[in-house]
C-alpha cells in the first residue's frame, strides 16, 4: 500500500529503448535454446546408436567382422542359440536357417548356413538385419563372417547358401544361457538400384 | 495498407489511446494482447468443435460392433486428426489465448513484450490447421497413423498427405515457440515495479514454466517430423531398420517431446485452479511457495519419464524400474497441489459459482485420471493395459475433465471481466451439469472395457464390449451436444447482453486484473500499477 513505485510511472524515450534492448537480448538467448534443442533432436540419433553400441540394448550385433583369436573354449558352459528367420512385408524371398537351434560352448568357433531363394521373375537386392534377444547378449555374439554385413543380390529364380561364422565371447554374463538371433530380410531394391545393375550384368 | 498506417498515425497524433481500426483489419493487424487472446480463444473453440465432430464420428462407428458407418481407413484418419486437433488446435491455443489476455493484466504490463510477433504467432495457426484438414480430402486420405505418428506407420505405410501433416506440425510448432518466447520475455522484463517473483499469481508462474517446456521440446518435435519427412520422401533411414536405422528410436525421440507435452497441457490448468479456488473459498491459497516448487519439479521430472510410454517395446529390467519409479515420483508434487487446493477450501466460506463448479469437478476428476496414470506407471501392469481403452480413459480424464474443464472454468471466471457483463448463469449451470454427467458416462466405462482388453484405435470390437460401448457413445453424443450450450452462452456473452458487473466481479477475487474497470479497457497499465 505505502510502497512507492521504483520507476517513474511514465516511461521516457530512453527507458523505452532500454526495455527494447532487454527484450532483444532475451529473444536471442531463447532462440539459441530453440535452435539448440532442434539440434539436440538430431543429436539423439548418433547418441542413441552410441548408447546402444555400448550397452547392446537394442539387440543389434556389430556391423563389421570380428577377428577370432585362438582362445580357451569354456566347455563347462553350454549356450543354446535359436535362429529365427523372417522376411519383411513385401519381401518375396524364401529365407531359412539350416538348423533352428544350436548348442555351443563360449569361445568355440561355429558356422551355420542360411539358404535364400528368390522365387520372383526379377532380380532383388536384400539386406538382412540382425536382432538378438535378450539385447544384452548382442555384445557377446561375435561374427567373423556374416551375410548381413552387406547387401545380397539374387537374380530371378536364383538360390544361394549364405554362411555365418561366429563365436560367443566367454565373458557372456552367467545368467544368460539361452538367446535368440533373428534375421529380418528387407527388400532394398528401390534404394540399391545401381548395385543390381552393376552386378547383374 | 498505407491508408491504415496513416489513420493510425493520425490517431496517434491526437489521442494517446487510439481506438482499434474497425472491421476485419482490426483482427488481422492487431498487436493488442487482448484482441490476440480473443482470437486464440475463439480459434481454440472452433477447433474444439471440429475435433469434437470427429469424436462423434468415432463414437457413432463404435456405437455397435461391426463396421457400419465409415471404412477403417477413414476411422483411422478420424482418430488421428481428432487427437492432433484437440492437442495442438484446442488445448494449447486456448491456454495461449488465456496467457495473452491474463499475463499482462496480472503482472501490470501494458501489453506482451513482442506484440508484432504475437500477431504472427496467432495468424500462422489457422493456416496450419487448414493444411491439416484439407489433407483429409486428398486421394488416399489424410494422416491415419495416430497422433503419435509412429514410424514405420508414418514413413513406410503412410500416404502422400504425410508431407502436409509434417508441414502443418512445423507451423504449429513455430507458432507455439513464438508464443512461448513472448510469454517468457513478458514475464521477465515487464513485471510492474514491486511484482517480485514470489508475488506473481500462480497462473503466471505455471505459464512461465510451461513456456520453458515449450521452447525445450517443440523443437524436438520439429526434428522428429523432419526425420519422418526425409525418411519418407528423401531416402534417409533414421527409422528404417533395412538402412541401419531403428524404428524404436522414433518412439524415444517422440516421447522425449511427448511427455513434457502432456505437462504443457496441464500446468496452466493447475495455475487456473489455483486462481479460482481461493476466490470462492474466500481464503488465500494454501502453500503458495510449495505450489511454485511443485510445478517446477513436475516440469523437471517430465524430462526423465518418457520411456513409460514404451514399456512393451522391450527394455532391460533396470530401465523399466527406473522409468516406473521416476513416473511414480511425479505423483508427489501433483499430490502436493491437490492437497493445497483442498487445504485452501478447508474452513473457507465456500460458494459455488459456475467457475468454482468447474474447478471442483477438475480437482476430483483430474485426480481420477492421475490415479489411473499411476496404475499405468506400474510396468508389469502396463503390459496388460498398453494400447487398450484403459489408456484412452486415463488421458481423456486428464485432458478433458482436466485441461478442458480448467479452460472452461477460466472462461467463466474471467469472461465477466472481458465483456463487462455477467454471462447467462442458467445456461452456464446447464452446461456444467450436462457436461459433468455426460463426460463421466462417456469416459468412465472406458476403464472397464480397457481392463477387459478392448484395444484402442480399432473401428470394430468383440461382442462382449457392445453394451458398454453403447453407453460410452451415448455419453459422447450428450457431451458433444452439451458444448452447444457453451457456444450459445458465449455468443450471448459476446453480444454484450447481461447484467453489468463490478470491477472486482467476484466477491473474493484478488489480483491486479480485478482492480481495472470491467470490461477491461483496450489498453491497461500504461502506467505501471503500485504493488502492495
Amino acid at each position: 500500500m505505502n510502497k512507492k513505485p521504483e520507476q517513474p510511472p511514465e516511461a521516457t524515450g530512453a527507458s523505452k529503448q532500454k526495455t527494447q534492448t532487454n527484450h532483444g537480448k532475451m529473444v536471442v538467448k531463447l532462440l539459441a535454446v530453440v535452435l539448440g534443442m532442434f539440434g539436440f533432436g538430431f543429436a539423439l540419433v548418433p547418441l542413441y546408436d552410441v548408447f546402444c553400441d555400448l550397452t547392446g540394448l537394442n539387440g543389434k550385433t556389430a556391423n563389421s567382422a570380428a577377428v577370432y583369436e585362438v582362445m580357451e573354449v569354456d566347455e563347462s558352459r553350454t549356450i543354446t542359440i535359436d535362429f529365427i528367420t523372417r522376411t519383411n512385408t513385401g519381401m518375396a524371398w524364401k529365407f531359412e536357417a539350416e538348423k533352428r537351434q544350436v548348442k555351443v560352448h563360449p569361445g568355440q568357433m561355429n558356422e551355420i548356413n542360411f539358404t535364400v531363394n528368390n522365387p520372383t521373375t526379377h532380380s532383388v537386392v536384400g539386406q538382412a538385419v540382425p536382432s538378438v534377444s535378450p539385447g544384452t547378449a548382442a555384445l557377446f555374439l561375435n561374427k567373423t563372417e556374416c551375410f548381413c554385413f552387406e547387401q545380397q543380390v539374387l537374380q530371378a529364380g536364383e538360390s544361394a547358401v549364405m554362411p555365418m561364422r561366429f563365436y560367443v565371447d566367454p565373458q557372456l554374463p552367467d545368467d544368460i544361457s539361452y538367446f535368440a538371433l533373428q534375421y529380418t530380410l528387407y527388400d532394398v531394391t528401390a534404394t540399391a538400384g545401381d548395385l543390381v545393375m552393376n552386378r547383374g550384368e | 495498407m498505407s491508408t491504415v498506417t496513416d489513420t493510425i498515425h493520425h490517431d496517434d497524433d491526437h489521442h494517446e489511446h487510439h481506438a482499434p481500426p474497425s472491421g476485419i483489419k482490426r483482427w488481422l493487424y492487431t498487436t493488442n494482447h487482448k484482441d490476440i487472446g480473443t482470437l486464440y480463444l475463439w480459434f481454440a473453440f472452433i477447433m474444439f468443435l471440429t475435433g469434437g465432430a470427429m469424436a462423434m464420428v468415432i463414437r457413432a462407428e463404435l456405437f455397435q460392433p461391426g463396421l457400419q458407418i465409415v471404412d477403417p481407413n477413414f476411422f483411422n484418419q478420424m482418430t488421428t486428426v481428432h487427437g492432433l486437433i484437440m492437442v495442438f488446435g484446442a488445448v494449447m491455443p486456448a491456454f495461449t489465448g488465456l496467457a495473452n489476455w491474463l499475463v499482462p493484466m496480472m503482472i501490470g504490463a501494458p501489453d506482451m513484450a513482442l506484440p508484432r510477433m504475437n500477431n504472427w504467432s496467432f495468424w500462422i495457426l489457422p493456416f496450419a490447421f487448414l493444411i491439416l484438414l484439407s489433407s483429409l480430402f486428398m486421394e488416399g486420405g489424410g494422416p491415419a497413423f495416430g497422433w503419435t505418428f509412429y514410424a514405420p506407420l508414418s514413413t513406410t505405410y503412410s500416404g502422400d498427405s504425410t508431407a502436409l501433416f509434417v508441414f502443418s506440425v512445423h507451423i504449429m510448432g513455430i507458432s507455439s515457440i513464438m508464443g512461448a518466447i513472448n510469454v517468457i520475455v513478458t514475464i521477465f522484463n515487464m513485471r510492474a515495479p514491486g511484482m517480485t517473483w514470489m508475488k506473481m499469481p500462480l497462473f503466471v508462474w505455471t505459464w512461465l514454466i510451461t513456456a520453458f517446456l515449450l521452447i525445450a521440446v517443440m523443437p524436438v518435435l520439429a526434428g522428429a517430423v523432419t526425420m519422418v519427412l526425409t525418411d519418407k520422401f528423401f531416402g534417409t533411414s533414421f527409422f528404417d531398420a533395412a538402412g541401419g536405422g531403428d524404428p524404436v528410436m522414433f518412439q524415444h525421440i517422440f516421447w522425449f517431446f511427448g511427455h513434457p507435452e502432456v505437462y504443457i497441457m496441464i500446468l496452466p490448468a493447475f495455475g487456473i485452479i489455483s486462481q479460482i479456488v481461493p476466490t470462492f473459498a474466500r481464503k488465500r491459497l494454501f502453500g503458495y511457495a510449495s505450489m511454485v516448487y511443485a510445478t517446477a519439479s513436475i516440469a523437471l521430472l517430465s524430462f526423465i519419464v518418457w520411456a513409460h510410454h514404451m514399456f512393451t517395446t522391450g527394455m532391460p529390467v533396470f530401465a523399466e524400474m527406473f522409468f516406473m519409479l521416476a513416473t511414480m515420483l511425479i505423483s508427489v508434487p501433483t499430490g502436493v497441489k491437490v492437497f493445497n487446493w483442498v487445504a485452501t477450501m478447508w474452513r473457507g466460506s465456500l460458494s459455488f459459482e459456475v467457475p468454482m463448479l468447474f474447478a471442483l469437478a477438475f480437482i476430483v476428476l483430474f485426480t481420477i485420471g492421475g490415479l489411473s496414470g499411476l496404475m499405468l506407471a506400474i510396468t508389469p501392469v502396463d503390459f496388460q493395459y498398453h494400447d487398450t481403452y484403459f489408456v484412452v480413459a486415463h488421458f481423456h480424464y486428464v485432458l478433458v475433465t482436466g485441461a478442458i474443464f480448467s479452460i472452461m472454468a477460466a472462461v467463466y471466471y474471467w469472461l465477466p471481466k472481458w465483456t463487462g457483463k455477467m454471462f447467462d448463469i442458467t445456461l452456464a449451470k446447464w452446461h456444467f451439469w450436462c457436461s459433468l454427467v455426460s463426460v463421466n458416462v462417456l469416459f468412465f466405462p472406458m476403464h472397464f472395457v480397457g481392463l477387459a482388453g478392448m484395444p484402442r484405435r480399432i473401428p470394430d470390437y468383440a461382442l462382449q464390449f457392445a453394451d458398454f460401448n453403447k453407453w460410452i457413445s451415448l455419453g459422447g453424443f450428450a457431451f458433444g451436444l452439451s458444448q452447444l450450450i457453451f457456444l450459445a452462452l458465449l455468443i450471448k456473452a459476446c453480444s454484450k447482453k447481461g447484467e453489468p458487473v463490478s470491477d472486482q466481479v467476484w466477491e473474493g477475487a484478488e489480483g491486479l486484473e480485478w482492480e481495472i474497470p470491467s470490461p477491461a479497457p483496450y489498453h491497461t497499465f500504461e502506467t505501471p500499477p503500485v504493488i502492495k
